[in-house]
Formats: structure tokens, C-alpha cells, sequence
């Protein structure tokens, strides 16, 4: 697992108190990990907190599984 | 004609997280006020309050992850709810949920979170505001999530009536019951102002106790020669108000009944009562009126009674008048023991009342050293005292001038 996929993992089972055992790297936050709008809303700022960037909002309405997040951040974090 | 009893009763204060914990803490003349550790008070004017240790907030309840989204209001309503309802026995239906309604309200609501997000604001930007900022700051979401957690489709909504929000919520929700629009209610109040900016508000406002900040137990003295001001408390109280045969139909047990809601406005000061106490007089009369009792029925009163110099003669004078042929009066103040729960105090001394009935025993009002008063009405000092009571009535009065008065009876 990279990094950057840990990383995100931790976020995710931080905001959404899932286990880390039960999150696939294609569950989608709100259909599998029971996470609703507004906590994609955090789940989206915690991941500019950690990555120190800024995920403006069309891209961020197309991460809906932690493989989209890591894919993204891996090309856009600093 | 519609009756309306209670069928199960909640709190977390500072005395207890649970309705029987505190209760046995007030009767043993326990004090839950404290010196205020979790911000820094060296500038303030008031050191003290009674707060809520965070390892009284059971997670089981409300998980850590549910707490960081809602303001500390609403966890503190969602404890004592769970408390309450659990104690009811009823768990809704399809049917009954749609009968079945919430009204809890709250002072201030969300204002500690307001105030951290205002600072984010400022310094972070808008990208940083928490989606959650707005939903766990409102007042009426304590209502909302209640309703969501147990399925109750009924009325729902939450009065905002400064220190008299429990009472109004207890009343209102009576009146609902009684007029065939709900059978069933969740209702009372929570509060969590304990922060820097509720804080330094109340003191501006010189309304805060300022001479005890040494012997922290000893600032909430109600009728007491040194009374300087209230200390402020936090927590929630939310009673189970039922219909009485939907409640017998069910074998529910019965704590007791709601007889009489009583309220008015002072149209007179935004934050001091009414010199001669009409407005108060006037929603004791009222609820008097609408329980057909007459004053001399009346044993014990749980008085608003906060600790400020202006309030409690005002109040002690309108019982006074109302009960003047009364010779066997009792009254004391909770708030000696928690402090002032502002929206939720009308509820945990609702509470507390219904426990007074139940156990034949009164709360003291703690620090009654030197009455400043010759009244005759027994202010019970210090120690709780044995006697069966039938009917009680219970005052709340708020800032802007609104008064609230239940009458509840065995």
C-alpha cells in the first residue's frame, strides 16, 4: 500500500469510524462506508488539511471511493 | 377531557449523568459546582460553574465520532433523551410514531461552536467551516435528532425562551397532548454554555456571582444575605409526557401528572423582572386555574429562585401573594446544587419535582445561612427534609420578560 493510500485510509476511518479491515480500495464513502453528503463535505477538507492543497469542488464530486481520492492526490498533493 | 402524565424522566447535570445518581447527590446535599479548568478564567470576572466532566458523557450513547458533529448541547439532550425514553418502556411504530412528538429546546443553543467557527472564519477562511457548523449549532436540531434516533414523526419543534425553555417545552408539549394533537411527547430542554464566550456574556450582562470564586460551593445561595448572582450550570432534563390511557394501555409506569401550565410576559425590562413580580404571579395564577386547585393544595414550591439579588425576593414575594393563605408552604431553589441551566433548568428541576413526590422527600437549598427575608414559607436550608407532597408547582422566568409555571400532582 502506498503512503499516500494509508494516509487516506486513516482519514476515512477517522471521519467515518469504520474499520480500516472492512474499507476496499473501490468502496464508495456513501453506498459502502455509510458516510452521508456533509461528511464527504469533511472527508473532501480533511484531505486538503493533509495534503496541503486545494481540491476544488468538480473535482471533488467525482471522489467517491478512496481509490479516486488517492488517485487524485497522488497527482495534485505538493 | 384529555390527562397527561409522565411516564419517564432523564437528565445528565452536574450532579449525575443519570436521574437517580443526581437525585440521591441533591437530597445528600451534594454541591456540583466547581472551579471552571477547561479555558483559561484568570480575566473573568466568575471562576466557577457547575459543569459536566467529559467521562460523565457516555459514548455508548453517543459515539465520539456523532459528538465532534453536534455541539455539546445536543449531546448533553440526546443522553438524558435516551435516559428518559428508555425509562418510558415505548418504542414507536408506524402507527404510533406519527402521534408521537418532540419538543426540547434550549437558551442559547450552539454557542461555543458559533464562536469556534467565527474564529476559523476569520483566521482560515471559508473553505475551512465545517459543513456540520450550521446543523449542530441550531437550536431545534436537538429536536431533530431525537425524532430521528426514535422515530418519533409527531409534532416537533423547540421554544428558545431564555431561562424559562424547559418549562415552556413541558407546557407546550401538555397543551399538544391535552388538545388531541399528540399522545405522546419527548420534551424538556439542554444546555451548554459553559464556554468563554457564554461566560463573559453573563458577566457583562453583571448577572454572574463574583464573590465565591475561592469556595466555589458556596456561590449559588439563593435568599441568602450574600447572594451576589447566578452560577451557571449545564446539562439537560427531558421528561415523557403520555396521554394517560395510551399510557395504561401499555402498563407504562407513572411518575405522576402534568395538572396546570401557567405563562406570561412582564412587557417591562429586557433582562429584570418586574418589580412588583406580576408577571410571575400572573403564570402561577394561570396554571392554579387550569389545575382547579385551589393555593392551599399546593405543598412545595421548586422555585426559579437563581442566586441574583432583584430575582429571588421578586419571586418570593409573588408566591407570597398567590399562596398568602397557606400556611404549610415549602420552596427551594435546585440551582443552589446545580447552578442555573438556563434553557434546561425548568426541566431537571421538573425532574427533580416528580422525584421529590416520589421519594416524599424535598431538595435543600444549599448556602441558606443568613435568609434575607422573615417570610414564613419554609426554605428548607441546607438539608432536605422528609414530607409527602400531592402537588407542586415549579417557576421558570426568563430574559425579555417570559414566565412559565407548571403545576404538577400525584
Amino acid at each position: 500500500m502506498s503512503d499516500i493510500e494509508e494516509r487516506v485510509k486513516k482519514i476515512v476511518v477517522e471521519h467515518l469510524g469504520v474499520e480500516e479491515g472492512k474499507i476496499q480500495s473501490d468502496s464508495k464513502f456513501i453506498d459502502d462506508l455509510g458516510a452521508d453528503s456533509l461528511d464527504t463535505v469533511e472527508l473532501v477538507m480533511a484531505f486538503e488539511e493533509e495534503f496541503g492543497c486545494e481540491i476544488p469542488d468538480d473535482a471533488a464530486e467525482k471522489i467517491v471511493t478512496l481509490k479516486d481520492a488517492v488517485t487524485y492526490l497522488s497527482a495534485n498533493s505538493n | 377531557m384529555r390527562r397527561v402524565v409522565v411516564t419517564g424522566l432523564g437528565t445528565i447535570n452536574p450532579l449525575g449523568n443519570s436521574v437517580n445518581t443526581s437525585w440521591e447527590n441533591l437530597i445528600d446535599s451534594k454541591s456540583g459546582i466547581s472551579k471552571i479548568t477547561k479555558f483559561n478564567v484568570d480575566t473573568y470576572p466568575c471562576k466557577i460553574a457547575g459543569s459536566i466532566e467529559d467521562s460523565q458523557i457516555n459514548d455508548e450513547i453517543v459515539s465520539l465520532r456523532e459528538q465532534r458533529k453536534i455541539d455539546r448541547f445536543i449531546t448533553l439532550g440526546l443522553i438524558a433523551a435516551n435516559e428518559a425514553i428508555v425509562d418510558s418502556g415505548f418504542i414507536s411504530d408506524e402507527k404510533s410514531s406519527l402521534r408521537s412528538g418532540v419538543m426540547v429546546g434550549s437558551g442559547i443553543g450552539g454557542l461555543d461552536t458559533i464562536y469556534k467557527n467565527s474564529s476559523v472564519l476569520d483566521n482560515q477562511g471559508i473553505r475551512k467551516i465545517s459543513p456540520f457548523f450550521i446543523p449542530s449549532s441550531l437550536i431545534n436540531l436537538l429536536s431533530g435528532h431525537i425524532s430521528i434516533k426514535y422515530n418519533l414523526k409527531g409534532p416537533n419543534s423547540s421554544p428558545v425562551t431564555a431561562c424559562a425553555t424547559g418549562t415552556h417545552a413541558i407546557g407546550d408539549s401538555f397543551t399538544l397532548i391535552k388538545n388531541n394533537k399528540a399522545d405522546f411527547m419527548v420534551c424538556g430542554g439542554a444546555e451548554a454554555a459553559i464556554c468563554p464566550l457564554g461566560i463573559s456574556g453573563f458577566s457583562a450582562a453583571r448577572a454572574l456571582c463574583d464573590t465565591f470564586n475561592e469556595q466555589p460551593v458556596k456561590g449559588s445561595r439563593p435568599w441568602d444575605r450574600d447572594r451576589s448572582g447566578f452560577v451557571m450550570g449545564e446539562g439537560a432534563g427531558i421528561l415523557v409526557l403520555e396521554e394517560l390511557e395510551h399510557a395504561k394501555k401499555r402498563n407504562a409506569k407513572i411518575y405522576g401528572e402534568v395538572k396546570g401550565y401557567g405563562m406570561s410576559g412582564d412587557a417591562f425590562h429586557i433582562t429584570k423582572p418586574s418589580e412588583d413580580g406580576n408577571g410571575g404571579y400572573r403564570a402561577m395564577e394561570m396554571a392554579l386555574n387550569e389545575s382547579q386547585l385551589n393555593p392551599d393544595e399546593i405543598d412545595y414550591v421548586n422555585a426559579h429562585g437563581t442566586s441574583t439579588q432583584v430575582g429571588d425576593m421578586i419571586e418570593l414575594s409573588a408566591v407570597e401573594k398567590l399562596f398568602e393563605t397557606n400556611n404549610n408552604l415549602f420552596m427551594s431553589s435546585n440551582k443552589s446544587a446545580i447552578g442555573h441551566l438556563l434553557g434546561a433548568a425548568g426541566a431537571v428541576e421538573a425532574v427533580f419535582s416528580f422525584m421529590s413526590m416520589q421519594t416524599k422527600t424535598l431538595p435543600p437549598t444549599l448556602n441558606l445561612d443568613n435568609p434575607d427575608t422573615n417570610t414564613n414559607i419554609n426554605l428548607i436550608p441546607n438539608e432536605s427534609i422528609l414530607k409527602p407532597t400531592k402537588n407542586i408547582i415549579s417557576n421558570s422566568f426568563g430574559f425579555g420578560g417570559t414566565n412559565a409555571s407548571l403545576i404538577f400532582g400525584l
